[in-house]
């Protein structure tokens, strides 16, 4: 019944604006006002903490402190209006030179990291998905490394990272992996794909888990292989998953902050990402270029998001699953309609 | 009918304690533009009742005995310890924030000694009327870090300088008499040393050399015991000067020469403890505080009963410590000013100072607490760690030592990380911290 429907879907899409008003129009007054009075204290409470803090972070960057000492040593602070300038000075000199290493660490670490611990959590995902004795054993010790804080795992890795730690030892090495360099990034990348690797792999088990098993029953029959398997039904059926799992992970890691802190230390500039600096900024008291930073860190994130929305189609907010729905009733009013009509 | 007022109710208190916590929040981060009210206004020291003391956290419990037998002497004006985090940058900002909203609940704050400078020019604390504090039993270099501009801002509380631990088993093997006291003596005995079967795979010596402000410690501390300055006494920075330059040279070359292990660049106090206390090194440079786990007997210390400690060298003679250590101030935003003035003199005085003595491993600011006898056999460090006090130069006395420490330690890395060669790192050095100064 439905697979029929579906085709039909395809030219209407283009005017789905002639169905609103009509909707709104069944509906009763009273419904409106209390979905408005419903929805209130949500947008209240989204606005407080969310929209005013950005407003504020981008009124604040918009002006800087020009401190100087008076004759008697005190601090003689002027706050002057600046407009862009706190901008403007994320691209020139020192303070752009650590601004671009920053962004180029931020970006170097989110792709790499993403990228590794979704190959990484898909094989996991794999493992776990398949019926063996001890399975939910597994499942839980997977879920280890996601439930330690990041502070603390930052904390573990320094402790094997260091310089006469396991990992040197057991690579016979005498890497400085807590020094300015590669090695350090390196660290990074490593701890941080071992602590979400397994968020990738448990979402990705979830989305698989919902296959029912007589879709591979029935490649099984048509001679399909496990690879054939994989790529044919497996992957594309985990896809919606997957694609929210890696949404959530790239925006994650575009804020890291803590475990390069913890693990390399601050101020190291092989690893400092945005968050850190923009915290380093705070904490020199300079609010407003730490606005700017953190401000150039929100447009980044929510550029990468809405672009990832957009080209991937990561139904994220559940609004396609919506429209097909409201669709599908649509065509059901309409036949219904129709059928009256003829009547 | 009644659940639907409970849920309105719950979405009431829900949004209110939100809109509490959003406005709390966007306090914290706005910038007070002016700095606080007319010191001579506020430093009047009037007014009596309950205090807060916000302090960093004492594993001791030597400030609670304080802060109790206070509050027994006291009923109307008891003391309330409040616990920072354990970072300093946390407490830093936290303290920073509180004064920003200029929050009458911290009255009085235990400030590590580099926050001083910041502190006072922003009058986020109170100058102390003369002799409240009795600074001439003090020892000078703590007072000292305690001043801003001639005016005494906090009331020293602990201290810590910098000791030289070595070997003395070496030593001795390898018929040295005394221990080194300038560099190019630390040289020759560790040429001497090294040859001998015994130390075979150890290095010479190590410091902290990590990117962090322990780094600044021994910087600081080399350019001092080389006879410069990182700031001279108007708070103008003195870094491209032959003396800093041949205080930078000593770590740079100590790395090139293999004196130093290679990884020293990764230690904070607590790998070069180890390293020391697993026989592989010869001399060290780093804070009192391990001195007792490097003499543990239980066999978690191979170097226990075989080491000794001096001052640190430099290069005519014994070199020049920095120094570490707590004061005392005042919040000019508390109402309760008399009561905050008589506990910090309470606090800091030198019986209290005794009575923690039996307690806590820190080091006490009065002298004369040094040499008693019962004393010195509990913590045989202490004459020695006298000397490195009386001895000792605070870190550069900025106003923006966040971002100072910051500079040095850039520079400072990039120079014995031979990322850059070390006339070109003092001159970026010179230049980022003349800015910060200005």
């Amino acid at each position: 019944m439905t697979t029929t429907t579906a085709p039909s879907a395809g030219p209407q899409t283009g005017t789905p604006q002639p169905a609103t008003p009509r909707k709104r129009g069944n509906r009763s007054p009273g419904e409106g006002r209390m979905a408005a009075m419903l929805l209130s204290p949500t947008i209240l409470v989204l606005a407080l903490v969310i929209v005013y803090p950005l407003l504020s972070a981008v009124h604040q960057s918009l002006f800087r402190a020009e401190t100087g000492l008076d004759a008697d040593g005190f601090v003689s602070e002027v706050e002057s209006f600046v407009g862009l300038a706190n901008y403007a000075d994320l691209f020139v000199g020192e303070s752009g030179r650590r601004f671009l290493n920053a962004f180029a660490n931020t970006t170097f670490f989110t792709v790499t990291t993403v990228f590794l611990e979704t190959v990484l959590g898909l094989c996991l995902a794999l493992a776990m998905n398949r019926a063996f004795r001890g399975r939910s054993f597994l499942r839980a010790s997977i879920l280890v490394p996601w439930a330690v804080p990041t502070a603390v795992s930052g904390l573990l890795w320094r402790w094997i990272f260091q310089s006469d730690g396991i990992a040197n030892n057991l690579l016979g090495s005498e890497i400085l992996w807590t020094a300015e360099g590669n090695a350090s990034k390196l660290a990074v990348i490593i701890a941080e794909v071992w602590k979400t690797a397994p968020f990738i792999g448990l979402l990705v088990l979830a989305g698989m888990q919902i296959i029912p098993g007589e879709v591979y029953e029935a490649a099984k029959i048509d001679g399909a292989g496990w690879w054939r398997q994989l790529g044919s039904i497996t992957l594309p059926l985990v896809k919606p998953t997957l694609l929210v799992a890696v949404l959530f992970r790239m925006l994650d890691a575009l804020r890291m902050f803590d475990l390069p802190f913890v693990l390399i230390g601050p101020g190291k500039e092989s690893v400092e990402t945005l968050s850190m600096l923009a915290w380093d900024e705070s904490n020199q008291l300079r609010y407003g270029s730490a606005s700017a930073f953190a401000v150039m860190l929100f447009l980044y994130v929510a550029v990468v998001a809405i672009v990832f929305v957009k080209v991937l189609g990561a139904d994220v907010t559940g609004a396609k699953e919506l429209k097909r729905i409201s669709k599908k009733s649509r065509i059901k009013a309409t036949r219904t309609q129709k059928a009256e009509a003829t009547r | 009918m009644r659940q639907r007022r409970r849920t309105w109710q719950t979405l009431l208190a829900t949004t209110a304690t939100l809109t509490v916590a959003a406005v709390a929040l966007t306090g914290c981060g706005g910038t007070a533009t002016d700095a606080g009210s007319s010191p001579k206004a506020a430093a009047s020291f009037e007014g009596k009742g309950p205090i807060n003391y916000v302090s960093n956290r004492d594993a001791s419990g030597a400030a609670n005995k304080t802060i109790e037998e206070w509050n027994a002497a006291h009923p109307n004006e008891k003391v309330t310890f409040i616990e920072l985090p354990d970072s300093a940058d946390q407490q830093r900002q936290q303290l920073i924030q509180n004064a920003q909203i200029k929050l009458d609940t911290f009255s009085v704050l235990n400030l590590d000694v580099v926050w001083t400078s910041e502190f006072a020019a922003n009058k986020w604390i109170l100058p102390l009327p003369d002799d409240a504090i009795p600074t001439d039993t003090m020892i000078p270099a703590t007072v000292n870090a305690a001043t801003y501009r001639d005016s005494l801002v906090g009331a020293p509380y602990y201290t810590d300088g910098a000791l030289f631990y070595f070997r003395q088993d070496l030593l001795t093997a390898a018929g040295i008499a005394a221990p080194p006291k300038t560099w190019d003596e630390m040289k020759a005995a560790c040429e001497k040393i090294l040859a001998l079967p015994e130390a075979a795979g150890m290095s010479c010596y190590t410091g902290q050399f990590d990117k962090n402000e322990a780094l600044t410690v021994n910087f600081a501390e080399a350019v001092a015991s080389a006879g410069g300055t990182v700031v001279d006494a108007e708070g103008k920075p003195t870094v491209s000067t032959a003396e800093a330059k041949a205080g930078l040279n000593l770590l740079v070359n100590g790395f090139k020469d293999g004196m130093f292990p290679s990884d020293a660049i990764t230690y904070l106090e607590e790998q070069g403890r180890r390293a020391f206390q697993d026989g592989k090194l010869v001399f060290m440079r780093n804070w009192p505080f391990l001195h007792a786990s490097l003499s543990a007997t239980d066999g978690s210390s191979k170097v226990a009963g075989k080491f000794d400690i001096t001052s640190i060298p430099g290069t005519d003679g014994p070199g020049v410590s920095t120094l570490g250590g707590r004061s005392l101030a005042i919040s000019p935003f508390t109402p309760n000013k008399a009561t905050a003035l008589e506990f910090v003199k309470f606090f800091t005085s030198e019986e209290q100072a005794q009575k923690r003595l039996a307690l806590s491993s820190r080091a006490p600011v009065y002298a004369s607490l040094f040499e008693d006898p019962a004393v010195v056999a509990k913590r045989p460090f202490f004459p020695t760690l006298l000397t490195s006090l009386n001895n000792a130069q605070p870190r550069p006395k900025v106003v923006q030592y966040g971002a100072t420490t910051k500079a040095i330690q850039e520079e400072a890395y990039a120079a014995i990380t031979g990322a850059k060669d070390t006339d070109t790192a003092l001159n970026d050095m010179q230049a980022k911290l003349t800015e910060l100064t200005k």
